[in-house]
């Protein structure tokens, strides 16, 4: 069957495919990767759901433009490796967004099909032939630019750098990736878990990057083993973009927050995730091993952790969520997971304090429950405490989700890099040109807490004005702050 | 990886290290740590840089095997490999000419003393060491500090060696002298960090204390590391490791310590059964570094 002889009624009438994915009670004990993925056949059904519009509506909701008709027409045509090429073109990291980006919320939101129908399922299709091209070795790696002698120094090895670096070393640049930690793919590794996105698959992407020329240079942290000027000074670059994220934890600043038991949740991900406390003591890091498990926040961040709770044998694992479920920025999916899992949801809720045993542990979380009041200014429902109703949550670990500030790190040791009063890097509109001539940034450090996808898309923004920057060696940079707080 | 150049036991359970990281070398400040791991699948621990030199590129670490980490380090030898090492990390010292400066050290805080007494020397202060120790054998640095020092008074816990007695006793004896301390310095354990921070209180004698708290990345990213000063909670990588020992609250600091005490044990027993695996396991970081290099 030809996609192209399918005619529109037809395409409407096939029903969106489904994810195969681990049973609910089996994968919340293991750390596996819950959606298995489209088979071919499948992926080639899916794919004829596609109307194919002359004026693709799907494309305006991806910040990376992916031309998602034409990688969906392959697909259809059973051409994968090209429609894999095609994603590449625009995004270079398929298999990752595939896997973590809100399609809901983006492409398929703005999919013609949405509402009256169901959405062309574009991020299953993204992953399907990003897993594709890989299981068959096909990824290309060969660069065909000759190299241009210029050094671009990329600080922080996630999304925002990594799609960075990855348009700058196809352009003949001499890239280098700098990472303080000890692992590269910067969230990716010690925030995402495996169980959403394996190591291996991220272990591929950066090797891939390694066979296209980057340098990884991993324990190297920028504003401590050299600073900006150094880079430029004693390491020979002409440009250095930041891509360094937002790694500052937030906390509730709250009575008994520091009792143990107490998590950030970067604190919690990170000893599970880099560090593999889920194998201890086959591995040295040991995490806490809570039974009755509460963490506080809404976000993806809080479904990651709480999922792992439960995952390393949390006999109940609970959401504490100030707000409503509605106004929760977890993706769909992540939420419906959890559910599935066995996660708890207490919405409306707001912790107040922690309390402590007798050791010095945390024994329950004290809340108040919440109403919704008028809309505040980012037109999200302002939560008001319920008078008179503390109530406590038993509990022996709290982990603490509710987003990250910016590391002071850098801008410490750089005094000429303009910030706004949250230490979030100014940037001159879109192209990441920040106050200091050479230096550019993009991802979480300029915008606070975003999405992997929008910060790989401004990584590539930033790529674009690091390239005509060096080719032109003018500088002119008005940065402003990209927070409308 | 990190090129092991010379390591020596200085006392029983407490070995040097000479490590090559010249970067980290060209920008150690008396004060800061670096952050290594052993193996593969090892641990992040914090330890202080003890020197930091540029021209030959090496930093020294002195490290007392305790947990399964520095027990492991202190297996490996010069020729051998540390997987990573990451620094300086911290603030350095605050150094002036306060006059008269004592540096009060505990164990193998002697060693992070070290780089700071010569600093406060350096800068023009008169400097007196007070060392302690459990036993004779366990009194390190004493020759390094008494080129450095106007003065080193060293006391041991059972009088084998020097005076009888705690760095308290001492620190009584040099406060009641005629010129009263400007600043104290307070490196080693928790409880002798808190009895000099008393003791100094009703003389207000500005003293610093050395947190060493349980860290996983070191850069302000995890926050597991965080202590009350001043009732604030503040990141002791980022914001210390050094603080006013006036407005560290100890007991907080000295639970938190200890919040893996059982999984410790679990890790202590199986360098206790199986050492000869547990140094395969570092080993195995110098034969794939040999590979990578051919």
């Amino acid at each position: 069957m030809s996609s192209n002889t399918l005619s529109k009624k037809e395409r409407l009438a096939i029903t969106r495919q489904p994810m195969p994915e681990q049973p609910p009670q089996v994968r919340n004990r293991n750390f596996n990767e819950v959606n298995l993925g489209f088979d071919a056949e499948t992926a080639v059904i899916e794919a004829q759901r596609c109307l194919d519009c002359p004026r693709p509506t799907c494309i305006d909701g991806c910040p990376v433009r992916i031309k998602i008709p034409d990688f969906i027409r392959l697909i259809a045509q059973k051409d994968f490796i090209g429609a894999a090429r095609k994603i590449k073109e625009d995004n270079l990291l398929p298999s990752v967004c595939g896997r973590v980006c809100p399609q809901e919320e983006q492409c398929e939101k703005t999919c013609v099909l949405h509402g009256k129908f169901q959405p062309v399922s574009i991020g299953r299709l993204e992953r399907f032939v990003a897993d594709y091209e890989r299981e068959h070795g096909q990824a290309q790696v060969k660069v065909n630019t000759p190299p241009n002698g210029k050094k671009v120094a990329i600080v922080g090895s996630g999304p925002a750098g990594l799609a960075c670096a990855s348009d700058l070393v196809q352009w003949g640049y001499d890239v280098t990736v700098f990472e303080a930690l000890h692992e590269f793919g910067g969230v990716l590794i010690y925030g995402i878990p495996e169980f959403r996105l394996p190591k291996a698959i991220l272990k591929y992407e950066i090797e891939n990057l390694q066979k296209m020329g980057v340098r990884f240079e991993a324990n190297f942290i920028v504003g401590k083993t050299m600073t900006i000027d150094e880079l430029f000074e004693v390491g020979g670059f002409d440009a250095v973009f930041l891509g360094v994220g937002a790694g500052l934890p937030w906390f509730l600043n709250i009575p008994g927050e520091n009792l143990m038991g107490v998590y950030s949740a970067n604190e919690f991900l990170t000893r599970v995730n880099l560090m593999r406390a889920y194998e201890f003591p086959e591995s040295d890091t040991p995490v806490k091993i809570g039974k009755q498990v509460v963490v506080v926040g809404g976000g993806n961040t809080a479904m990651d952790a709480v999922r792992t709770a439960k995952r390393l044998g949390a006999e109940t694992a609970t959401i504490v969520y100030r707000r409503s479920e509605v106004e929760m920025p977890a993706r769909i999916e992540e939420v419906h997971h959890a559910k599935e899992e066995g996660i708890i949801f207490r919405t409306l809720t707001n912790p107040i304090e922690f309390l402590s045993d007798e050791n010095g542990w945390v024994k329950a979380a004290r809340c108040l429950q919440m109403e919704l009041g008028e809309p505040g200014p980012d037109g999200r429902r302002r939560p008001i405490p319920v008078k008179g109703s503390e109530f406590e949550i038993p509990t022996d670990l709290v982990v603490v989700a509710i987003g990250n500030g910016s590391n002071p790190l850098i801008s410490r040791t750089t005094p000429d890099l303009q910030c706004n009063k949250w230490g979030n890097i100014l940037t001159n509109g879109n192209n990441g040109r920040t106050s200091k001539r050479g230096v550019f940034a993009g991802g979480d450090i300029v915008t606070g807490g975003a999405t992997v996808i929008l910060a790989m898309g401004a990584g590539r923004e930033a790529a674009l004005s690091i390239d005509e920057y060096l080719k032109t060696g003018i500088w002119d940079s008005e940065p402003e702050s990209a927070l409308k707080k | 990886m990190n090129l092991i150049l010379q390591a020596e036991f200085i006392a029983p359970d407490i070995k040097k290290f000479v490590i090559a990281a010249p970067l980290i070398a060209r920008k150690a400040k008396p004060g800061q740590f670096v952050i290594l791991r052993v193996w593969e699948k090892g641990e992040r621990i914090p330890i202080t840089i003890v020197n930091g030199d540029p021209e030959n590129g090496t930093v020294t670490l002195i490290i007392q095997g305790l947990g399964k980490t520095t027990r492991q380090m202190n297996m490996l030898n010069s020729g051998d490999y540390v997987h990573d090492l990451v620094g300086p990390l911290g603030q350095a010292t605050h150094i002036e000419n306060f006059g008269l400066a004592v540096c009060v050290s505990g164990g193998v805080g002697t060693a992070e003393a070290l780089p700071i007494a010569r600093a406060l020397k350096e800068a023009g202060n008169t400097v007196i060491a007070i060392i302690g120790a459990r036993e004779k054998a366990l009194v390190i640095c004493e020759a390094e500090m008494r080129t450095i020092c106007d003065e080193v008074i060293i006391t041991t816990d059972d009088g084998s060696y020097c005076t009888h007695g705690l760095v308290t006793d001492v620190l009584k004896t040099v406060i009641a002298r005629n010129t009263k301390p400007d600043f104290v310095l307070a490196v080693g354990p928790l409880p002798m960090m808190r009895a000099v921070s008393e003791m100094t209180r009703p003389f207000s004698i500005k003293t610093m204390v050395s947190l060493n708290s349980i860290m996983v990345d070191g850069t302000g990213m995890c926050g597991g590391c965080r202590a009350t000063v001043d009732g604030k909670t503040v990141f002791v990588c980022v914001d210390g490791p050094e603080f006013d020992g006036h407005q560290v609250n100890f007991d907080e600091i000295a639970r938190r310590q200890k919040q893996f005490a059982n999984q410790e044990k679990i890790s202590a027993e199986i360098i206790n059964k199986e050492p000869q695996k547990v140094l395969h396991q570092c080993r195995l970081a110098k034969a794939i570094n040999e590979i990578s290099k051919s």
